[in-house]
This record gives C-alpha cells, structure tokens and sequence, in this order.
C-alpha cells in the first residue's frame, strides 16, 4: 500500500522545541487523515535540528465512496428553506426525491460522493496542519504574510507512493528534494519513499532520528572516556538537548587545566553543561571528577578535531577563569556578613525582603527545632545563613547552586558541620526523586523554609490554582509530608503538630489535598485520608497516617466490611428520618430496650465508646478498631431482629437515639460517611 | 571547498574584510553614529531602517558603550568601550545564513576545521521596544555572533522581516589570533589593542562608576527626553533629531546605573521612559518620506 514521506526542512529549530514539534505534527496528521476517512497502518515522526519527518505507511490510494441521505425540509416549506437546502447539498431541485412521512411530503437529496485521491486529500491537509502546528514560539519572515513557522522555513518534500504531493506554504513549493548536513554534504538529494531518504541522509551526514543520535553519543561518550581511563557523568537531560543540536554527532574529549581542579566540583559541571553543554567525566575508581570533558560537536573535522577541541578548551578556560574569579572573591567574605545584604534584595512585592523572610524563618526553625528535638541554635544559626549565598558571585551566576555554594562558604568559615550540611539541605527535597533531609537540624531548617512558604504566600492571598502554582506551593508542603513521615517505616518518627508553629486551617486543609496524592504511591486510600482529616484537619501527620493505616486495615477484614456496612444502613436511616423530625443525638432510655438485640447493641455500645476514647489518646489506634470490631456482631443482630421504625413512637425514638450513638462512636475514630465500599 | 583564505590578522584587518564582503554583497557600507549607545542596534541605520517598506542592506561597526561593563582594564575580555560589526539585511534573503557563513570563511574561519552552531537565543530590547527570534552562533563552543530574525522594533511590526548579524568584533579577533587577553589583540602591525585602549578603559570606567556627575547626567535624561517629545509634537514632526535624543536619554539612564543611582524599581520605570521615546520616534519616521518610501518594484535584496 502506499506510502507518505514529509520532510519540513528549516533553519535552525531549538532543542528544546524539536521532539514537541515532530509529536504535534503527528497527533494533527493522525486527527486530518482520520476525519477524512483515511486510514493507515503505521505512522513515525522524526526531528532534528533542521527538519521534522514524518512517514506514514499502508495508506489506501483513495478514500472509500461516501453516499448519504440527508433529510430536508417539507415540499410545502417556504421558498427560501428549500433555496437552503440546495445550496447546501449542491443540488439542483429536480435532483431531490420525495418521501412521505407522518408530518407530510419531504424533500430527500441522496449525496453521492466519489472517493477522492489520497494525494489529492494530502495536498490538501498538510498546508493546513502546518498553519496549526502550535510551536512555543514562531516567527514571520514572509513579506506582507502573516504565515509563521519556528523559524524560516526552506524546503518542504512530500511523496505520495514515490510521487510528489503538490502544494505550497509560506512560499515554499513541496518537491522531492531536501539537503544534508550543512558542511559535511553538497547538493541537494533527491528522494521518493522513507527508505531510500533515510538511507540518503544517513550518507548525507544526517542522522533524522532523536533517539539514535542520542544512543550514538552516549555511545561513543562512554567509549572516548573509556579510552582516557575515566568514565561519563550521566546527564539526561543534556543528552537530551545536545541531540537536538547536531545532525551528525561526534563527541570529542578535552582536559580541564588544573589551576581550575580546586574549585568545587559542582561549580565545574554546572559551568561546563550550562554554558557549554559539555559532559563531566570522573575517575571511576575515587568517583571524583577528572579534569577532561567530552564535547558533543556537529562535525567531523578534517584535522580530526584539533582546532576544535583546542577551540572549546579555550572557552572553557575562559568561563572557569570567571567562575574561579567568583569563587576566589565570594570567599573573601564571611556568609554571615552577607546577611544584611539581603535587606536589599526583594523576595515578593507582598511579601518584602529576603532578610525579612529569613528573620521568619529562623524565628521558625528555631520554634521547630525546639519541637523535634533538634539543638535549636544551630537550626537558628543554619536558617540565618541558609539564604545568604544569594548574594555570592556564583549563586548569581549559576542560581542552581543555591545552598551548595552556601554549605562550602559555611565551611570555609568554619561554621559548625551540621549548620554547613543544613543550608546545603534546606532546600531538599528538591524535586519527587530527590532525597528528605535526614539530620535534624536540616529537617528543622527545611521545615521552617517550606512552611514560611506556604504559611505567607496563602497569606497574602497567592494560592496554587488549577492551571497554575508559580511559587512551587505544591512541592513545598509535598516537601514537608515527606520530611515529616521519612522515619515511619524504620520506626522513628517526627512529631510535630502544625497548628503550633503558625499554620492554620487554611494551609492544613491543602496540606490534607496533597497528603492524598502524596500517600497515593504507598497504596493509602484517599477516602480514609478525608474521613480521618475530616475530624478537624489532624495537624499531626504521623498521628494522621498511622490512624489512616490501622483504619485501612480494619476495613480490610470482615469485621470491618460488616461494620461499615451497618454504619451505611444506620446513617441512611437516620438521615431519612432526621429530615423529618430533627436529629436523633441524645439519652437512650435503658428501661426502654424491649429486645435482646436491643440490650446488646446498648452494652456494646458503652464498652466501644469505654474503650475507644482512652484508645485513641494513647494513639493505640489498633486498640481503637479492635473497640470498634466488637461491635460488628451487635450491630448485625440489631438490624436483623429488630424494626427500628416501630410503631410505638417512643421505642422508634430510642432505637434511633442508639443509631445516633454508633454514629457518634464510629465518627470518634473517622467520619464514616466520607468512606467508599 | 572554496580555497582557505588568509585569516584576518590584525583587528583591523578584520573589519577590513567585513567591509569588503558585505560590501560586495551589496551592503551600504555606513560609518559608526556619532552618539554615544550600547549598541549597534541603536544606530538609527537599524533601528529606524529596520521599519517600513524599503528594502535595506547596510553595514557597519558601531563602537558600543556599556558603562557597566567597565572592569578598570583589568578583566581579559570585558570592556565598556568595544566595538560590534553590524550587518542589516531587510527583506532578510532565503540565503542570509549562508551569506553569513561566507563571511565566517573569509576572516579565516574554515568551516570545515570547526564546529558552527546555531543555538536558540531570542532577542529582546526593552528599551527600544523591539524583539526577534534568531541564534547565538557557537564556534567551538564559543559565541562569536548573534543573529537576529527581527519581528518588532519600537513597538512597531517588522514586515518585511529583516535579519541583523551582529559580530562581536574583540572576541571574534581574540578567537583569530588566538588571544586570551584583549588587550593582546594586534591591532595592526604595530600596535596591540591595549596601546590604543587600555588608558581608555582605565579612565572611563572610572569616570562611569565614580566620577560622572548625577546630578549632571539626572538633568540631561530629563532634557533629551523633553526635546524628543518637543521635536515630535505638532505637524512638523522630526523623527531623527528626536531619535538622537531618544539615544541620549539612554545612555544617560546607562551611564547612571553605572553610578548605582537608580534602584530596581526606578529601573523599570526609566526603562519604560526611553521604550516611550523610541516607540514615538519610530511611529513618526513611518510617516516621514525615507520611512513611507514604498518601491515601485519589488527589489529582489540577495534572494
């Protein structure tokens, strides 16, 4: 069957815009061929650094036939309505049949339409999904036409089983000829099916596909280090974008002067992948980094790389003369004579300085650490500090070092161990797969830093949205559930009740939202998380999660299933009859239990509601179901022997009065009500 | 291959060579505008040029000023006196990347011994209100130009589009000659750039950092931008006397921040002033008669 190849060939399309750009142009070809009733059998998308491909295989030569009936109006209609309806069949009257039907005589128009060329719908389409192609960012260069691309466009082909699709877009004619790599070929190529342009381009020095320029260069990454006795730094999302910036990828090796090795490692890589996009390597024996880099080029040299490792070593020496420069003068300063610097820094209009948010948040760790059992100077001394590497050389150079610098400045002062690690980690954790602070004194640092967060962005009115959460709100208290459940599993758990150090109703019931996606991983139910935070937003997330889990449990087992069965029965009942005539909390009159099944479900009662309070203060939450297992079997009977809506009004009362007891008993422990089958 | 030609080997040199080859690619070979900016594309032969029907091609160096920058001729490639070699080519020909490519051979970079990259940088001057999609273009990893796909300028929509090229003339010499320091730059035979510029450096960064009055500079801010908005006024409209006002109130606000003067927020604000000027400065030269200028036929530029 017939076969399509697209090639939009352009100047020079960002990295970062490339993989996104060959996705969308395949999701909109799908969705045109689709609504155009052509079917194919396999579609594949490409991008490069100067053209997107697609190729799409088994596609039928023409589309099927279509015929339809389409109903119109009645023979007696006005004028201008059957006008209408010719117009929008194409049909002339006497074209039209006649049909009766209940309301009287219609108008039938019965549309044949022939199947039209696959290539003749191509021609069609392809302009048409170019013009929607919704690039982050597109640019005009067509004079006195607004037609945009990602940047100019320069050539387009587009066979149909080997034959050109005729059309054109922004000014360019589709053919059947495109160009290679911009220096390692000649001339243009002339191409008809995928196979033969794959092939052709490969030998042009082209690679078209994303994946296999970024396996060849960690390939040949990893043996270039190999051959120098190191071994890669692994940096994803670098592959990534140096994929994107060369047809034909040849990675080079280059060294690192050792006048440079002094300077920490992490200022050496962020330089070298920011700025340069080059690759650290590391001795794999110590694991420390070497002083080569690897540079991934779009060349194959004629001097076998020497100007251009030569090239890129003069650069580099260059930008780490900067970063040494930096790191040299940063450190002639104290961090702790950098704090007052942060009074002319502005963190948020609303919200003032950073020394004015630092002051909050020392005040904060200090509150916390006090709380946890941290020594509460050096979470002070750590908090004060924790922000002032902002105002360094490098910071400003490379933001992503914040609290790195800072920890390797404290050191250099000769800050305490703990205070150094705990600006470093105050941060932490930075993202779902980074590591939770685990020395106290940076959980309390870290705590302070993401609770000030929340606590004064939701202050002053600055709450994550559906679409949008511009200062990371999410991540913050996503940060603190972390940090604060990290011990339970080994047993050592964090305490701390969140109403104590300022947060408030508002910020826990967000924090009750995320603690149901954050526990979603460990399988809790985010019912019970509602049913318990329900009580009154537990501020205790240790207390929360151990109550949820026993909770879990016990609706696990049979006594449970039961039990919350018999609640579900005794909250409708209550419910419907509450609607009539108020609600049914109060005394229940002991002389009044006329059947067994009454008496027991009383005594059950009164030893669950003996037993689950003393229970849950002593957080004995096992204990708190095993209370409320005892009462599966009363219950049961209750519904079994007994009419709770009895004739007599005041026997129909007392047993809804004793409804409205297990409801409250039940409710002790979580609110039922919230809780799924 | 073309034959490897001989690398530009003086600074001079090379400005020598892109005179002649965008000269021969049918550039206007213009002079640097006698006002002080920071940077080439103040040059009224962009940033008014840029807007428009007339085709355009024009090239020159324009010395640029970035008070900030100043290092006290101490910093081995930062300056606040350094010159750019500025190429405007409007309607931006099919084949400008080419052409450009060209010139990068003739000063002696041969494209087969490097790696050249165009790497995504989109350009934006808040204080001229313009804005454009382009490249930074990478030698061996190193920026030795920025390209410049043009989409508005004073606010105004560029059709058609031009594209600027913008050479950093000292580090494009610093990469020919193999120089680490600028001022190591020959600047001809005789002389290395730190001979004709290193005193300059010395004493303009003092100047910018400690010795420029503000007071001074507060008032003539106010007075350039009381004189655009005066010559713009009214039906006698004179865009390129305003225009050169407009350049004078910036490098005003440039030369104050360099004294530390202005705080984050006023920045903003007299960011706002100068953008204002120049937006009016443009809307008028559109109605001026080199700015309205349609021609009579389509002229082909390089295409």
């Amino acid at each position: 069957m017939p076969e399509l190849l697209l090639e939009l060939f352009c100047e020079e399309i960002p990295a970062r815009m490339q993989v996104g750009g060959a996705r969308d142009l395949e999701r909109l070809m799908v969705g045109a061929l689709s609504d155009r009733g052509l079917m194919f059998e396999g579609i594949k998308a490409f991008s490069g650094p100067r053209r997107l491909t697609l190729s799409i295989v088994g596609l039928p030569a023409q589309q099927k036939d279509v015929r339809e009936e389409l109903k119109g109006p009645k023979v007696d209609a006005p004028a201008a309505a059957i006008e209408g309806f010719l117009k929008k069949t194409g049909l002339a009257r006497e074209q039209l049949t006649v049909q009766s039907s209940p309301k009287g005589d219609v108008y039938i128009a019965l549309i044949e339409r022939a199947g039209r060329d696959t290539a003749t719908v191509l021609a069609e389409v392809i302009p048409e999904i170019m013009a929607k192609l919704p690039w982050p960012k597109s640019m005009r260069w067509v004079p006195g036409e607004a037609v945009r691309w990602v940047r100019p466009l320069r050539g387009i082909v587009a066979t149909f089983d080997g034959e050109v699709v005729p059309f054109s877009f922004a000014g360019v004619e589709s053919g059947r000829t495109t160009l290679g790599h911009r220096f390692l070929n000649q001339g243009a190529i002339e191409v008809r099916r995928f196979e033969d342009y794959e092939a052709a381009l490969k030998k042009a020095h082209v690679l078209i596909d994303a994946e296999e320029r970024a396996a060849i260069i960690l390939a040949d990454a990893k043996t270039a280090a190999f051959a120098v006795g190191l071994e890669l730094i692994p940096d994803e999302g670098l592959l990534a974008e140096v994929a994107g910036l060369a047809e034909w990828p040849v990675v080079y090796v280059g060294a690192i002067e050792d006048q440079f090795m002094d300077v920490p490692a992490e200022i050496l890589q962020t330089s070298m992948r920011t700025h340069q996009k080059y690759f650290a390597l590391r001795d794999p024996k110590t694991g420390k980094m070497a002083n080569k880099f690897a540079v991934v080029a779009n060349m194959i040299a004629q001097d076998g790389g020497k100007e251009i490792v030569a090239g890129n070593e003069r650069v580099l020496r260059a930008r780490l003369s900067d970063a040494k420069f930096f790191w040299d003068e940063d450190r002639k300063r104290t961090l702790a004579s950098r704090v007052d610097d942060l009074k002319g820094i502005v963190f948020h209009a609303k919200l003032g300085t950073q020394a004015e948010r630092v002051a909050r948040i020392e005040r904060l760790a200090g509150e916390i650490a006090a709380k946890i059992g941290a020594d509460v100077e050096k979470a002070q001394s750590a908090a004060r500090l924790a922000k002032a590497d902002l105002t360094t050389g490098v910071v400003g150079e490379f933001p992503e070092l914040q609290g790195v610098m800072g920890r390797y400045y404290a050191r250099h002062d000769k800050e305490d161990a703990a205070v150094a690690d705990a600006i470093r980690d105050h941060y932490r954790p930075v993202g779902p797969s980074d590591a939770v602070p685990t020395d106290k004194v940076a959980i309390a640092v870290a705590l302070a830093d993401k609770l000030d967060q929340l606590i004064s962005f939701f202050s002053v009115g600055e709450k994550p949205t559906g679409s949008g959460d511009p200062f990371a709100l999410r991540r913050a208290a996503l940060g603190v559930i972390r940090i604060l459940l990290q011990g339970i599993s080994i047993g050592s758990s964090l305490r701390l009740n969140l109403r104590e150090v300022g947060v408030n109703e508002e910020v826990l019931s967000f924090f009750g939202d995320r603690l149901e996606v954050a526990l979603k991983d460990q399988k809790v139910r985010p019912d019970l998380i509602k049913a318990v935070f329900a009580l009154g937003n537990e501020d205790d997330f240790v207390r929360l999660y151990l109550r949820v889990g026993e909770l879990q449990a016990f609706l696990g087992t049979d006594d449970g299933k039961n039990l919350l069965a018999g609640y579900k029965r005794a909250a409708n009942i209550l419910k419907a009859e509450e609607k009539k005539d108020g609600n049914f909390i109060g005394k229940v009159d002991e002389g009044l239990l006329p059947e067994p099944a009454d008496k027991a479900l009383h005594a059950a009662l009164a030893n669950a509601i003996s037993a689950i309070g003393p229970a849950l203060d002593k957080e004995d939450f096992a204990g708190a179901m095993r209370a409320m297992a005892a009462l599966r079997g009363p219950v049961d009977g209750f519904f079994e022997s007994v009419k709770v809506n009895a004739d007599d009004t005041r026997l129909r009362e007392n047993r809804l009065h004793l409804l409205a007891g297990l409801r409250a008993a039940l409710h002790r422990v979580a609110d039922f009500s919230r809780i799924e089958n | 291959m073309p034959p490897k030609p001989a690398k530009a080997k003086t600074f001079q040199d090379l400005i020598l060579t892109l005179q002649n080859y965008w000269a021969a690619q049918g550039c206007l070979i213009l002079q640097p505008y006698d006002n002080e900016m920071g940077a080439g594309t103040f040059h009224p032969a962009t940033t008014l040029r840029a807007l428009g029907p007339r085709p355009w091609n024009a090239a020159y160096v324009q010395p640029s000023r970035r008070p900030t920058d100043g290092r006290y001729g101490e910093n081995p490639n930062r300056l606040q006196h350094y010159y750019q070699y500025q190429v405007i080519l409007k309607p931006a020909p099919a084949n400008v990347l080419d052409l450009y490519l060209g010139s990068i051979r003739e000063i002696g970079l041969d494209p087969a011994l490097h790696d050249i990259r165009f790497v995504e940088d989109d350009w934006e001057s808040p204080t001229l209100g313009a804005a454009g999609l382009g490249w930074e273009v990478w030698c061996d990893g190193m920026e030795i130009t920025q390209f410049t796909y043009f989409q508005q300028v004073g606010g105004i929509e560029c059709d058609p589009v031009c594209a600027e090229i913008t050479y950093g003339l000292e580090r494009l010499a610093m990469y020919v000659q193999n120089v680490e320091f600028v001022y190591d730059l020959a600047f001809n035979d005789q002389f290395r750039y730190g001979e004709v510029f290193h005193q300059n450096e010395v004493e303009f960064s003092t100047y910018n950092f400690e010795r420029a009055d503000t007071e001074m500079l507060f008032q003539h801010f106010k007075d350039a931008e009381k004189q655009c908005q005066a010559l713009l006024d009214g039906d006698r409209k004179l865009p390129l006397p305003a225009y050169d006002q407009c350049i004078k109130a910036s490098h005003a606000f440039n030369l104050l921040q360099a004294r530390g003067v202005i705080s984050v927020t006023e920045r903003a604000a007299y960011i706002g002033r100068v953008r204002a000027l120049a937006q009016a400065c443009c809307q008028a030269w559109l109605q001026s008669p080199q700015g309205a200028y349609t021609p009579r036929f389509s002229d082909k530029g390089h295409g």
